[in-house]
């Protein structure tokens, strides 16, 4: 597409916004939600000199682009719950290794097949734990068309400058949506190369420089425990310090994490949440201020890492009710729970494939304030 | 042999057990290299997890990719489609390539895509401690069958065959000169190429099933006939056509989709 105004569904601006980032190698296997990422790749990519990859599985898609990325490539998957569950080996694999990728779950109601093209937000914590070992992830969650295409290149920046997979947790209902999408100047985005190692390379930054296939570097790569030259090392020590940077180099970094506010300043009650249920939720704010309610509104527009020092920031003492709208048992409203002591956390869980009404967010929030 | 290893290894000895048939393959894999007119940044070995795979990584002094358990063939695939110079070799197992990853394994053959596969036989999950294989022979003894394995073995030439390689031989680490030529044809042939390697595992399969080297040295004798030979394998080069390679085919789409590209 070429810069300008389109109405487009969520998948498409998702795939849309990989091209403009500079992705040249998709993976990946049908699986409803996601499928239109994967078909509109497999037309969009040869136009642009990419090679689009349908896979035997969901395991051999996420291979194949962590292969792709060390042959020098952006590349990318996308897929939903029970496909997503099939790439854990391969995405610990890449955090390891370090390798940028970008991962797309067009998340649906689970768990198994579940209600298969249902929206929900079941994968909020897989998306962060769902892998064997320890690391840090980062991953984004869209609210909207035009979101779901600048979050895929930001999801694209990100994995190249700290050289990690990245998750974008879309859900069905985005994916799904047909929405306004505002395409830019190319020369207006900002797209992050990728820094390769050369002969000046130093080995005390906490993201290295990477390496890339055939051009006579003789790379070792491997997910055994290894130093940083790839030489595999099962020593305590080699091993801590391995996991440490690996996780430092997230932790140290708050430019990863980015939140919305709404009516903050006088709030004494504030609704969290994420994706497609931030909307009805955004709305459910609005009604209960007409109502009089002082009432504020927090979009997590990055789950993870969890926001936990810029809600602390943000909500002051005043709030004495905090609601997380989210469309499963409720997952994030642990996360809120372990961050915020001095005020109630309520859960307004959705379950069974639908999104929250307005109406049904205003009524739980009056049940509990009025009561 | 001195230069080879200055050439084309990392650092040696290797770890393999006594008796171990991966040090021969390494010896004839560096050799195959050394003979052919291919610069040696373009190799791209591949490998899963398993013995075998330890065979390029870390020994091999070239590009070396050691991925997860089964799935060497899929990554293999997104490198080469990603940089299509790369003369890609993938080190797997009978257990590696045939048990976890054989689905991989299959649709490789099946796409025609430009790889070269070694596959190591040796008829057991060594690795972990000699557990039966898709490929051990019936009424073996391994330490997940102690009254003799119950299962059928997969004849994998036969199964690539019908999958649809191009290239496809077995030799067994006791015939180094026709693995090396074989090495070579599989890397210069153009499409999928595959190449069973017998291997003899006697820490393992030959410890159980009271198997010296001298008995692996009738077994995989290919003069012995079909009868006595108790794996009924046949040596040689099974398969060798020409047929459109994937990548070629990806590069022709690319042709055709780029006339219409807008950005």
């Amino acid at each position: 597409m070429l810069p300008g105004k389109y109405l487009v569904l969520g998948d498409i601006a998702c795939a849309e916004g990989a091209i403009y980032a500079g992705c040249k190698l998709f993976a990946g296997y049908p699986i409803t939600p996601a499928t239109e990422i994967a078909e509109y790749l497999s037309r969009r990519l040869p136009e642009v000199g990419g090679d689009f990859l349908q896979m035997e599985d969901e395991i051999a898609s996420s291979a194949a682009i962590i292969g792709a990325s060390w042959a020098g490539v952006k590349a990318m998957t996308a897929t939903s719950g029970p496909g997503f569950s099939l790439m854990q080996e391969n995405i610990s694999y890449a955090y390891h290794t370090e390798t940028p990728i970008v991962i797309v779950n067009v998340q649906r109601s689970g768990p198994s097949t579940g209600q298969a093209t249902y929206p929900a937000q079941q994968e909020f914590y897989q998306s962060r734990y769902g892998a064997h070992g320890d690391y840090e992830s980062i991953v984004l969650c869209p609210s909207s068309v035009q979101e779901t295409f600048d979050m895929t290149i930001r999801s694209f920046n990100l994995s190249e400058q700290y050289r990690i997979p990245v998750i974008l947790l879309m859900d069905g209902a985005i994916g799904h949506m047909r929405e306004k999408l505002v395409i830019p100047n190319p020369k207006n985005l900002n797209i992050i190369r990728r820094v390769y190692m050369d002969d000046n390379y130093t080995e005390n930054g906490l993201v290295l420089p990477m390496g890339k296939f055939g051009s006579g570097q003789k790379l070792l790569i491997t997910g055994s425990a290894h130093e940083i030259s790839g030489k595999r090392n099962y020593t305590p020590k080699v091993h801590q310090s391995t996991i440490k940077r690996i996780c430092s180099k997230i932790q140290a970094n708050n430019d990863i994490i980015e939140i919305e506010s709404f009516n903050l300043d006088d709030a004494n009650t504030i609704i969290i949440s994420y994706g497609v249920s931030a909307r009805p939720s955004y709305g459910a704010m609005l009604n209960l201020r007409k109502k009089g309610v002082k009432i504020g509104f927090i979009r997590l527009k990055t789950i993870w890492p969890f926001p936990d020092t810029l809600l602390r920031n943000l909500i002051n003492n005043n709030v004495h009710s905090i609601f997380v709208v989210e469309m499963n048992n409720g997952m994030a409203v642990r996360e809120v729970s372990r961050v915020i002591k001095n005020a109630q956390v309520f859960s307004i869980s959705v379950l069974g494939g639908i999104i929250p009404k307005i109406k049904y967010i205003t009524k739980k929030v009056e049940e509990i304030i009025y009561d | 042999m001195i230069n080879l290893i200055k050439k084309y290894s990392r650092f040696l000895p290797h770890k393999f057990c006594p008796g171990c048939g991966n040090g021969i393959i390494l010896n004839c894999f560096m050799r195959a290299i050394d003979q052919l007119d291919i610069d040696p940044n373009s190799y791209l070995c591949v490998s899963g997890i398993g013995c075998s795979s330890w065979i390029p990584s870390p020994y091999l002094s070239l590009d070396t990719f050691h991925t997860v358990h089964g799935r060497a063939i899929a990554y293999a695939t997104g490198a080469k489609v990603a940089n299509k110079k790369l003369n890609v070799i993938v080190f797997t197992g009978d257990g590696d390539g045939a048990g976890i990853g054989g689905n991989h394994l299959i649709h490789a053959a099946r796409r025609n895509i430009n790889l070269t596969v070694f596959l190591i036989n040796n008829y057991i999950y060594g690795m972990t401690g000699g557990q039966m294989a898709p490929t051990t022979p019936k009424n073996s003894i391994t330490s997940t069958s102690v009254f003799g394995s119950p299962e059928r073995p997969f004849d994998l030439c036969d199964l690539v065959k019908s999958a649809g390689a191009t290239y496809i031989a077995r030799w067994s680490v006791f015939q180094p000169r026709q693995l090396i030529k074989s090495m070579k044809e599989a890397i210069l042939h153009k499409g999928f190429a595959f190449i069973e390697i017998l291997s003899p595992c006697p820490t393992e399969f030959g410890r159980r099933n009271q198997l010296s080297i001298k008995d692996y040295l009738s077994l995989f004798d290919p003069k012995s006939s079909r009868e006595k030979n108790k794996f009924k394998t046949p040596f040689g080069i099974l398969v060798k056509k020409k047929s459109p390679e994937f990548c070629d085919i990806l590069d022709q789409i690319k042709k055709i989709a780029s006339k219409k590209g807008d950005i």
